[in-house]
């Protein structure tokens, strides 16, 4: 079969130099070791009751049995999905917004972009110890000077305000990129477009919403599907933020994977909701890109 | 409107000094305010962290925007000694120094020679194969490769470096090839002619050629692994190879006695990428844009 597959394209083609099988070789070689296999391990402990160390038994789907009625399990899915999809919506509006402004004719456009960039260079996690503190102490004694009751206990005391939190730390922290993207799509726009567009007297809305949004729409997808991808596997924010409680109450899947899979002696069980987020996350990304991409098409 | 878009048309000759002047007064000064007003949500932020850092504990309470009374120095010595941050830092920089220049030689080369022999089923496949892996986070391999690193005696710094290599793969490979189809073979089968071998084609023609897209992939490999926090809590083993963020997570008890040195510790750790953005910045923020727009 080897001599065959390399004998017939050497027929066909000029000869293939051995050299570019050694450039790829190793890499696929440490590609399979580090990513595949992990990826086939983590299937196959899906199956076990291992807590991480020594023998397991096979336990059938048993594992995937029990994720669908573990309340912490489904609490984390649940919370993931509120922060991912109230973020994705949230970074994208306003980093379109201020994206826009920047492209606008204003003063110190490069100064401002940079300014606007800055978060995306600094670590998550070094951010939300700052914004840690700001939520616990700072903003519940600035709520008792202005005298606004609900805020004067810290947002990160319950899972029913940690979410705002978090998604605030989130936007903050990841709009930059959002806002860059947009810039960039932004700039493909011909400026003759737009003076038609006012040549023809339409509002700036109206400009914006079918002028400038079809134009830029492919920067969109990309936008909404990345940040969907990423927010979902919030993991650093919460650590920094509440570390998942009070209790478990503010858990990602990510955060649960890992406490459960690395402390709680849960590793075939996790690795069962590892397998069932990976499916999740194909999906919604799936779909995600075919409602927009249908948009795409439909509006431009 | 009618009467801005009116110029351009009667003095039609001279299209240039008109167009130039019609930008300049037209600066809108109350979205320049409003985007400097907005811009303090970035700033606020990290001058909270400053003078913060700046304060004794004492100091401390109330909404905490104020400045300090007198500037504390050493809160900077107190978590610089706590965290042993010259160790962190190094680890840090040779975590990501060894990360981008091995990204660099080898996710070059892998997707060079994809990339010139999509033809063939061998490297078609290799490349889907590569790529396919965006579409798995990370979280949900992170429970076999700890143990495997483990297993391999990887759980160190030269195994952090190695997956940041790997892992790398799906997307690097993804923006190289689409970068290697637009440049010509027309140079390399002049290298060829003239004896060069792949391998000398490859380092001498083609890749000082890979300089805009070896930017991309440098800024996006070092901003990931110097600000990475899942990675090394996974992997690594030993606290004495701990990175500069995982360092803040591992000393966040004994920093809630003593928060002016936690933020002069979180402001330590942030100042070395902070510091190479400010002198690097349009050349950072065009390379993360050709990463994003490929």
């Amino acid at each position: 079969m080897s001599t065959d597959s390399s004998r017939v394209p050497r027929l066909r083609k000029p000869k293939l130099s051995p050299t570019y099988y050694w450039m790829v070789l190793p890499a696929l070689a440490l590609f399979l070791v580090f990513h595949t296999v992990p990826v086939v391990q983590g299937i196959y402990y899906s199956f076990t009751d291992s807590p991480g160390y020594g023998p397991s038994n096979f336990v059938g789907l048993r594992n995937y049995a029990a994720l669908f009625s573990d309340p912490r399990v489904i609490h984390a899915y649940w919370f993931t999905f509120l922060i991912a999809i109230v973020a994705t919506v949230v970074t994208n509006v306003i980093a379109l917004a201020i994206a826009i402004g920047l492209n606008s004719r204003i003063k110190f456009k490069n100064g401002l972009r940079g300014i606007y960039f800055i978060p995306n260079v600094l670590a998550v996690l070094v951010v939300g110890y700052i914004f840690n503190y700001l939520f616990s102490n700072s903003l519940p004694a600035l709520a008792a000077k202005l005298d606004i009751g609900w805020l004067e206990n810290s947002l990160l005391g319950q899972a029913k305000t940690a979410w705002i939190a978090i998604v605030i730390l989130a936007v903050w922290q990841s709009a930059a990129f959002n806002i860059i993207l947009y810039l960039a799509g932004l700039q493909t726009v011909e400026p003759e477009v737009y003076e038609a567009s006012a040549l023809d007297g339409a509002s700036a809305w109206r400009t914006f919403r079918s002028i400038t949004f079809p134009l830029i729409a492919g920067f969109f997808t990309i936008n909404m599907v990345l940040s969907l991808k990423g927010y979902l596997q919030i993991f650093d924010h919460i650590v920094a933020l509440t570390g998942g409680g009070p209790g478990t109450d503010t858990e990602s899947i990510a955060l649960l994977i890992y406490k459960g899979g690395f402390q709680g002696g849960e590793y075939g069980y996790q690795s069962a909701n590892s397998v069932i987020f990976f499916i999740v996350i194909v999906t919604l990304s799936m779909v995600q890109l075919n409602v927009l991409r249908r948009r795409e098409v439909s509006e431009s | 409107m009618t009467t801005a878009a009116a110029p351009p048309r009667t003095s039609g000759p001279a299209p240039r000094p008109v167009t130039a002047p019609k930008h300049r007064p037209k600066v809108n000064w109350w979205l320049t305010a409003l985007l400097m007003v907005l811009s303090l949500t970035i700033l606020v932020p990290l001058y909270f962290a400053v003078v913060t850092a700046l304060k004794t504990t004492a100091e401390l309470g109330g909404t905490g925007f104020g400045l300090p009374s007198s500037v504390q120095w050493s809160n900077f010595k107190d978590a610089w000694e706590l965290t042993n941050f010259p160790r962190a830092a190094l680890n840090s920089a040779l975590i990501t120094v060894g990360a981008v220049v091995v990204t660099l030689l080898t996710n070059s080369m892998v997707a060079y020679a994809i990339a010139r022999n999509m033809d063939r089923k061998f490297f078609k496949g290799l490349y889907f194969y590569f790529v396919s892996a965006l579409f798995v986070p990370f979280p949900i391999i992170m429970l076999p490769v700890a143990k495997q690193t483990a297993l391999l005696h990887l759980d160190n710094r030269a195994g952090l470096i190695l997956l940041y290599v790997v892992y790398g793969l799906a997307f690097n490979i993804f923006i190289y090839t689409a970068y290697i189809n637009s440049i010509p073979r027309s140079l390399e089968e002049a290298a060829q002619i003239d004896g060069a071998s792949t391998w000398t084609v490859f380092w001498k023609v083609i890749f000082p050629l890979l300089g805009p897209m070896n930017a991309t992939v440098g800024i996006l490999t070092c901003l990931w692994a110097w600000n990475d926090f899942l990675l090394p809590l996974v992997i690594l083993s030993d606290p004495n190879s701990a990175t500069l963020p995982l360092v803040q997570y591992v000393f966040q008890s004994q920093f809630s006695q003593n928060y002016p040195a936690a933020f002069a510790s979180y402001l330590m750790a942030m100042a070395p990428m902070f510091i190479v953005y400010i002198f690097a910045q349009r050349w950072v923020i065009s390379g993360v844009v050709r990463g994003a727009v490929k």
